[in-house]
C-alpha cells in the first residue's frame, strides 16, 4: 500500500512540475468552424487543416521559438453561436488572432466584435461583403465569386461566344453568382438572353433548359452546388443541348464528377488550383503550396484535401507570416497581415493593402474541363 | 411551340412519380383516416438503399432493387407496429403528428447511416436519349411510366378482385361494420402500411437514376405526392394517377412558359386552390359523410 501512494505522489509530482514545463508563453490562436451542422462540408476540412498546420509549425520549433495553441470551437453553422463563441475567444481565452468562420453569415455575424475588440480576423468564407467596404481587424482567404465569372466571360469573349443563358440555384450562392453575371455581362460585350432558377432541392432542370435550348443563347452557365449542377448536366446530355455548359466553382470536386457521371465529360469549370495541382506547370508559383499541402493532408487524413481545407492553410499560413515579420500582439499581427505581398498559398496569391483584405487576383481561378472523368486544364 | 411537347413529356415522368406517392398517401388514409407524412421518407429509403445494396454491397442492380423495396417495406411495418399501433385510442390529429415525429426520425437516422452526401445510382438501361418528335426522354423515362402503369393495374386488381383487397375496401367504408362481419381492421391497417412503403420506395427507386438520392429528399417528393393524393380526392384509383400527371406537367409548363421561380409554388397553389374550391377532389363528389 504504501509503495502504492508513493508512487501516486510521485506521478502527481512530475505531472505538476509537467504542466509548468509546458507552460512556457504560447500564442494563443483561436478558430471556428462549422464542424458539425448544415456547413460541415466545410468546416470539417478546415477543422482538420488548421489542426494539422498548426501541428506541423510546433513540431518545427514554432514561430520565433514560440508555439501555437490553437483553440478550435464548433460553430454548428449557426451565427447567433459564432456570436456567442466569438466573444469566448476574445475575453476568455485571450487570442492573438481568430480564424474562420466557415460562411459567410457567421463571419458578418461577429465582424463587429472583432473590430470593436482589436483582434484580427481571416475569414474563411467566400461572401464578398465580407471584406467589402474593408474593414480594419477582417480578412479573408476563400476565392470571390466575381473572380470565377470573369475567368468564364474572359474565355468567352475570347472564343466570340457572346449570348450566354444562365441558371442559378435560388439560394445564397446561386443568387451571389447570378448578380455577378449579370453584373459582369457588359464589361466582356456578352448578353444574358436567358436568365432561369431553380431550387436547390430540384430534381428535374429539363423545363427550364428546354426553353434555353429554344433560346439564342451560345452558351449555358449554370451557378450552384451539389447536387442541382449534376441533374442539370444529365437532363442537358438528354435534351441534347448542343451549347458549351460552364459550371460554377461551387461543383469543383471529384463529387460531381461521380454524380453527373457520363453526363459531366466536357463540362467547363472555374476552379481553384487544389484539384488539379499535380496538373499545374512547375513555373506555377502556387505549385509547391500546393502540393505541400495535397500530400500532407493525404497521409494525415487519408482523404483528398479540398478548396475548403485550402482556406484554413492559407489562415494559418498568412498569420505565420505576419507574427514572423512583426510579433504575436493583435495589432502589430493586423498591420503586418495587411503588409502581405505575393504570398503564394492555397486559394491563390495573396496581396493585402489597405484597400483590399481579399488580396486575390483573376489567377486564383483556372478553368477546367472534365475529360475521361478527370480534370485537365483549359488553356 | 414545338417546347410544348417536351414539357409535356418531362412532366409526364415526374408526375407518374408525384402519382406513386399519391397513391400511398390515399392508401393509409382510406385503412385509417390519418394522413401518414411519413410516406415521403419511404420514397427517400428505396432510393438510398438501392444505392447501399448496390454500391456499397455490391450487389447487382435488380437483387439491390428487391432488397430495397424489401427493407423500406419492414420500416413501415415496424412503422405501424411500434408507433402507430400502440396508440390505439388515439385522435386523428395525434397520429398525424406521430407520422411527422416518424418521418423526422427516419430522415435522422438515414443521415447518421449514410451521411449528408448525395449520391447517384446507375439507371436502369443506358443514358442514351430517345427521340420522340422534336422531344426526347431517357430510356429511365420508359421505366418510370412503366413500372407506375404496372403498380397501378395491380393496385386496381387487388381493390377490386382480390379478397383482402375488398376487405381494405370495406374498412376504408366504414371501420365498425367491417369488424362486426368479421375483418380484422387492426391486420388491414398494417397491411395498408405494407403497400404504401413498398410503393413509396418503388417510386424512389425508379426516380433515383435521374435525380440521385439523399437524406433528405424525401421531404419535397412526399409534399408533391401529397398535392396529387388530395387533387384525387384520396382515392386509390385513377383519380390520384391524374391528379399526378396533372400536377406534373403543370409544374413543367409553368416552370418553362412562366418562370422557374415559380415551379413549387405551383404545386401548393393548386393544393390550396382544391382544398378551398373542391375539398373532396377534382373529380370526386361531395360526400357529407366523410368530413
Amino acid at each position: 500500500m504504501g509503495h502504492r501512494l508513493l508512487s501516486y505522489l510521485l506521478a502527481a509530482v512530475f505531472m505538476l512540475s509537467g504542466a509548468s514545463a509546458f507552460a512556457a508563453p504560447t500564442i494563443k490562436i483561436g478558430a471556428l468552424f462549422s464542424v458539425t451542422g448544415p456547413a460541415a462540408f466545410l468546416g470539417e476540412p478546415e477543422r482538420n487543416t488548421a489542426v494539422m498546420v498548426v501541428d506541423q509549425i510546433n513540431k518545427a520549433g514554432g514561430i520565433k521559438g514560440k508555439k501555437i495553441e490553437l483553440i478550435v470551437y464548433d460553430t454548428n453553422g449557426d451565427a447567433t453561436k459564432a456570436k456567442q463563441l466569438v466573444n469566448k475567444l476574445i475575453k476568455n481565452d485571450k487570442v492573438s488572432a481568430i480564424i474562420g468562420p466557415s460562411t459567410t453569415g457567421e463571419s458578418m455575424a461577429i465582424i463587429n466584435d472583432v473590430e470593436k475588440a482589436g483582434v484580427p480576423l481571416i475569414s474563411c468564407a467566400a461572401g464578398i461583403k465580407i471584406t467589402e467596404p474593408v474593414k480594419k481587424w477582417v480578412f479573408k482567404t476563400a476565392q470571390n465569386d466575381s473572380l470565377a465569372v470573369a475567368r468564364i466571360y474572359e474565355y468567352l469573349q475570347k472564343n466570340r461566344l457572346n449570348k450566354v443563358a444562365i441558371l442559378t440555384v435560388s439560394d445564397g450562392f446561386g443568387q451571389s453568382g447570378r448578380e455577378q453575371l449579370k453584373a459582369q455581362a457588359k464589361k466582356y460585350g456578352i448578353s444574358v438572353v436567358s436568365d432561369d432558377t431553380y431550387g436547390p432541392k430540384d430534381t428535374d432542370m429539363s423545363p427550364q433548359l428546354t426553353k434555353i435550348r429554344g433560346s439564342k443563347a451560345q452558351a449555358l452557365i449554370c451557378w450552384g452546388t451539389n447536387p442541382g449542377p449534376a441533374v442539370v448536366a444529365k437532363n442537358a446530355r438528354q435534351l441534347g443541348l448542343k451549347m458549351p455548359v460552364f459550371m460554377s466553382h461551387g461543383v469543383s470536386s471529384k463529387k460531381f464528377i461521380q454524380l453527373a457521371g457520363d453526363a459531366a465529360e466536357g463540362l467547363k469549370l472555374p476552379s481553384g488550383k487544389v484539384i488539379v495541382a499535380d496538373l499545374l506547370p512547375a513555373s506555377d508559383p502556387q505549385k509547391k503550396s500546393l502540393m505541400a499541402f495535397v500530400n500532407d493532408y493525404k497521409k494525415h487524413y487519408r482523404a483528398e484535401g479540398d478548396h475548403f481545407g485550402g482556406h484554413a492553410w492559407d489562415a494559418v499560413m498568412l498569420l505565420k507570416g505576419a507574427i514572423e515579420r512583426g510579433g504575436d500582439t493583435p495589432a502589430a499581427i493586423r498591420d503586418q497581415l495587411e503588409k502581405t505581398r505575393q504570398f503564394h498559398g492555397i486559394g491563390g496569391t495573396f496581396t493585402f493593402t489597405s484597400q483590399d483584405h481579399a488580396g486575390l487576383g483573376k489567377d486564383a481561378f483556372v478553368l477546367v474541363e472534365v475529360k475521361n472523368k478527370d480534370w485537365v486544364i483549359v488553356k | 411551340m414545338e417546347q410544348i411537347l417536351q414539357y409535356s413529356l418531362s412532366g409526364i415522368a415526374t408526375g407518374a412519380i408525384y402519382a406513386l406517392i399519391g397513391i400511398g398517401f390515399s392508401i393509409i388514409y382510406n385503412a385509417t383516416g390519418i394522413i401518414n407524412f411519413a410516406q415521403g421518407e419511404f420514397v427517400m429509403l428505396g432510393g438510398i438503399l438501392t444505392f447501399f445494396f448496390l454500391d456499397i454491397l455490391q450487389f447487382p442492380l435488380w437483387g439491390a432493387i428487391i432488397l430495397a423495396v424489401t427493407g423500406a417495406t419492414l420500416c413501415g411495418l415496424l412503422f405501424e407496429r411500434l408507433a402507430i399501433r400502440p396508440l390505439a385510442k388515439a385522435t386523428p390529429i395525434n397520429l398525424v403528428i406521430v407520422t411527422i415525429g416518424g418521418s423526422i426520425l427516419i430522415r435522422g437516422l438515414a443521415m447518421l447511416i449514410w451521411g449528408k452526401d448525395t449520391h447517384s445510382v446507375p439507371s436502369f438501361s443506358g443514358d442514351n436519349p430517345i427521340a420522340i418528335g422534336s422531344a426526347t426522354l431517357l430510356p429511365q423515362h420508359l421505366w418510370i411510366m412503366g413500372i407506375t402503369l404496372a403498380v397501378i393495374c395491380l393496385n386496381k386488381y387487388f381493390f377490386y378482385h382480390t379478397i383482402n383487397g375488398k376487405a381494405m375496401r370495406a374498412c376504408a367504408y366504414n371501420p365498425r361494420a367491417a369488424g362486426l362481419v368479421g375483418i380484422d381492421v387492426k391486420r388491414m391497417v398494417l397491411l395498408s402500411f405494407v403497400i404504401s412503403s413498398a410503393m413509396g420506395s418503388l417510386a424512389g427507386i425508379i426516380i433515383a437514376p435521374l435525380t440521385m438520392t439523399a437524406y433528405d429528399v424525401g421531404v419535397m417528393l412526399g409534399l408533391k405526392g401529397f398535392c396529387a393524393a388530395i387533387i384525387g380526392g384520396m382515392s386509390t384509383g385513377m383519380s390520384v394517377v391524374v391528379g399526378g400527371l396533372l400536377l406534373g406537367v403543370l409544374e413543367s409548363l409553368g416552370a418553362g412558359l412562366i418562370s422557374s421561380g415559380y415551379k413549387d409554388a405551383i404545386a401548393f397553389i393548386i393544393l390550396l386552390l382544391i382544398l378551398f374550391i373542391r375539398p373532396q377532389g377534382l373529380f370526386g363528389k361531395a360526400e357529407t359523410e366523410r368530413v
